[in-house]
């Protein structure tokens, strides 16, 4: 077992076409992600290298049986791609697109709620099971099969921390980059219940940053709900105190947003969290042995 | 882009909310003709993205012209904790009988607009949630519903807002509403939102951040400037492409990924070291991407000793040595560079330093060592 992709996922690209979309759409399928198909707009009957591009997502799904979507299409469009990919009925859909507009994304958001449909990201790596199948930009060679179920905001830290694991002798059962914009479609919380589920998952790395109460919430979750062990990471202590105009943001979520309140919540709930990347891989070893 | 108040207000009135009547001025004779041709008492406002404005002596209401000259002469250039006053707005005077606040935000948590409102404004409003949390009513936007005038006037009958004003108010936070949507705005604020003594509803002042990823549909805010906030490695660094912000120590540092590029800054503070700035070169990034954000790195007179930390994903090391060495040839590189690169290609790229033999290059194998080292040249 794993989370939100496996041996299962057959996936469409919206944005096969493009230069990104084909160089990590083909890269995907080469880690063994069954690629059914591409879309965009007005190329449909195409191929790239040897996958079928249709005009519409609803074609891809009837034709093709595709069951995710991943959207790699400009920021400006990438809304309505996602929107597409909710009514053409996909269980998933996975945006990489970084850079939409936030109004749009309040939008989505709750579209997708109410399909029913799960959406990760925008602005995130994508999801990976380590052996099964990769959907996204995380970069696989990084990752080895095993209990550790990491979900992260950042990137490039998932990866550090990722290879610090594996040097270990560590592996995951899957790593989820749910994005660090203000909305996404997944939250921690999210991530955390299907890992709770899933019985391959021993324990979880949790990779947080500075904005938003994303953490805190997470943290009332993890006592309340959660039975696996939680390590955790939180980027940006020495961040400056944003130039933000106004305190409203501060009175609705009842938190500074800042790392040190992130921690503190945490730790507060029985959570250990690491100083640095290594610090934090070498605490996730502790934990399972 | 928090948009500086007289811009917000210009964005007001646009949408019909209802200011003072004002004029931008960046001269002190284009000061004095505005205040003339306003009409006195009026107000010289210091023009800068930080609050407390008044109490740093930018607020100042001027009776006649010499006051207005005077006022605009001490105002201008004037330092407000760290921002200079480039810009006046000049406004005419306005009698105040209530001082209410308002805002509409962007709740993360919730995934919805909320709109606030209270009868107790023009004070510290962090301050009044905390001690008088009742004393702030709040409504979420439902998603998929309009934000109506049933909504609204609920709202102001809730905040106790005076009766013979509660139609004013709540027909402000409507637009107010209306704006956010139809300007991508995350945040607006209004405190004080003033009942004159002639009982009209005025916005006095205006708080308003405009959603940065939207402003290709907004070409007329896109274009708007801020002069008083600009570093001269930001505005480098902006005019590159380059996510930059200024942090203020000796160390510079460079990283991929803001997550990877936040948690350098961690480990360097750790280490006793205190970054120069914050500086993420982002994803798949090139050779000349690196070339530029050591141009910037550099071009801060306090950076003494360079990180570079790199865990190449997308990104590819041997691009970013390429990048370091075509730096070296291209700009005079005079204080001592860490790197650490680590990740996709990074054989390669550490062969091609190695081949470089740069004079003031230390090349580190672990992000906690590279933070050690740096730390250490930078003394």
């Amino acid at each position: 077992m794993s989370i939100i992709v496996d041996e299962q996922t057959k996936l469409v690209v919206s944005g096969l076409t493009g230069r990104e979309g084909s160089f990590h759409g083909l890269r995907n399928r080469e880690y063994g992600t069954d690629l059914v198909a591409g879309v965009t707009p007005g190329k449909g009957g195409q191929e790239v290298d040897g996958v079928p591009v249709f005009d519409s997502i609803a074609e891809a799904v009837a034709d093709r049986g595709a069951n995710t979507s991943m959207i790699f299409v400009p920021a400006r469009f990438a809304s309505a791609a996602i929107e597409e990919a909710i009514d053409a009925g996909v269980g998933t859909v996975i945006a990489i697109t970084e850079g939409i507009p936030v109004l749009d994304m309040l939008r989505v958001y709750w579209k997708a709620r109410a399909a029913g449909v799960r959406l990760i990201g925008p602005n995130c790596p994508g999801v990976l099971s380590p052996g099964k199948s990769n959907v996204g930009i995380i970069p696989a060679q990084f990752f080895d099969r095993g209990s550790i179920g990491v979900v992260s905001k950042s990137g490039t830290l998932t990866y550090q921390i990722g290879n610090e694991l594996k040097q270990a002798g560590m592996g995951n059962s899957s790593i989820v980059g749910i994005g660090g914009d203000p909305i996404v479609g997944s939250d921690f919380i999210d991530v955390l219940t299907l890992y709770e589920e899933d019985p391959e998952t021993e324990m979880i790395v949790m990779v947080g940053e500075i904005g938003g109460d994303a953490e805190e919430r997470a943290a009332d979750f993890i006592a309340e709900s959660l039975s696996k062990p939680v390590v955790a990471y939180i980027a940006g202590f020495t961040a400056p105190p944003g130039k933000q105009m106004g305190h409203a943001g501060a009175i609705i979520s009842g938190s500074s947003g800042t790392a040190d309140a992130k921690k503190k919540a945490l730790e507060a709930k029985g959570v250990r969290v690491g100083k640095s990347p290594t610090e934090t891989a070498s605490l996730a070893v502790e934990t399972l042995s | 882009m928090d948009l500086l108040e007289y811009q917000g207000k210009q964005l007001f009135a646009e949408h019909a909310v209802p200011v003072p009547e004002g004029r931008h001025a960046a001269t002190v004779d284009d000061a004095v003709a505005a205040a003339n041709e306003i009409g006195y008492p009026c107000v010289v406002k210091a023009q800068v993205a930080i609050g407390k404005r008044g109490k740093a002596g930018g607020i100042k209401i001027a009776r006649d012209e010499d006051e207005a000259r005077a006022h605009s002469e001490a105002i201008l250039g004037m330092d407000i904790r760290g921002f200079t006053v480039h810009d006046l707005w000049i406004e005419q005077a306005s009698e105040i009988s209530s001082e209410y606040y308002a805002s509409v935000i962007l709740d993360r948590s919730e995934k919805k607009l909320l709109a606030m409102l209270s009868s107790m404004g023009g004070m510290d409003v962090e301050e009044m949630a905390e001690t008088d949390p009742d004393a702030l009513v709040r409504r979420h936007v439902e998603p998929g519903r309009e934000f109506g005038a049933d909504d609204a006037h609920e709202l102001a009958v809730d905040a106790g807002i005076d009766e013979d004003v509660t139609g004013q108010v709540a027909e402000m936070l409507v637009k107010l509403v209306r704006l956010a949507f139809d300007e991508d705005a995350t945040l607006i604020e209004v405190n004080p939102l003033i009942v004159t003594g002639d009982r009209r509803v005025i916005a006095l002042d205006s708080k308003a951040t405009i959603d940065n990823n939207a402003l290709f549909r907004h070409p007329e805010l896109a274009e708007l400037t801020d002069k008083s906030a600009e570093d001269p490695q930001e505005a480098m660094a902006k005019e590159k492409g380059l996510t930059y912000v200024k942090l203020g120590g000796n160390i510079g540092i460079l990283g991929n990924g803001a997550g990877l590029c936040m948690s350098t800054l961690d480990v360097v503070a750790q280490a006793g070291g205190k970054p120069a700035n914050f500086l993420d070169a982002g994803g798949g990034s090139k050779a000349e991407a690196i070339v530029d954000a050591l141009e910037v790195i550099t071009s801060d007179p306090n950076v003494t000793a360079i990180l570079f930390n790199i865990f190449g994903g997308i990104t590819r090391c041997d691009e970013i040595a390429k990048g370091i060495i075509e730096a070296s040839r291209q700009i005079e590189i005079t204080v001592p560079l860490v790197v650490r690169l680590d990740g996709t290609n990074s054989e390669e790229g550490l062969g091609i330093l190695a081949d470089a033999e740069l004079g003031n290059l230390h090349v580190e194998q672990t992000m906690l060592g590279a933070a050690e080292a740096v730390v250490e040249l930078a003394r």
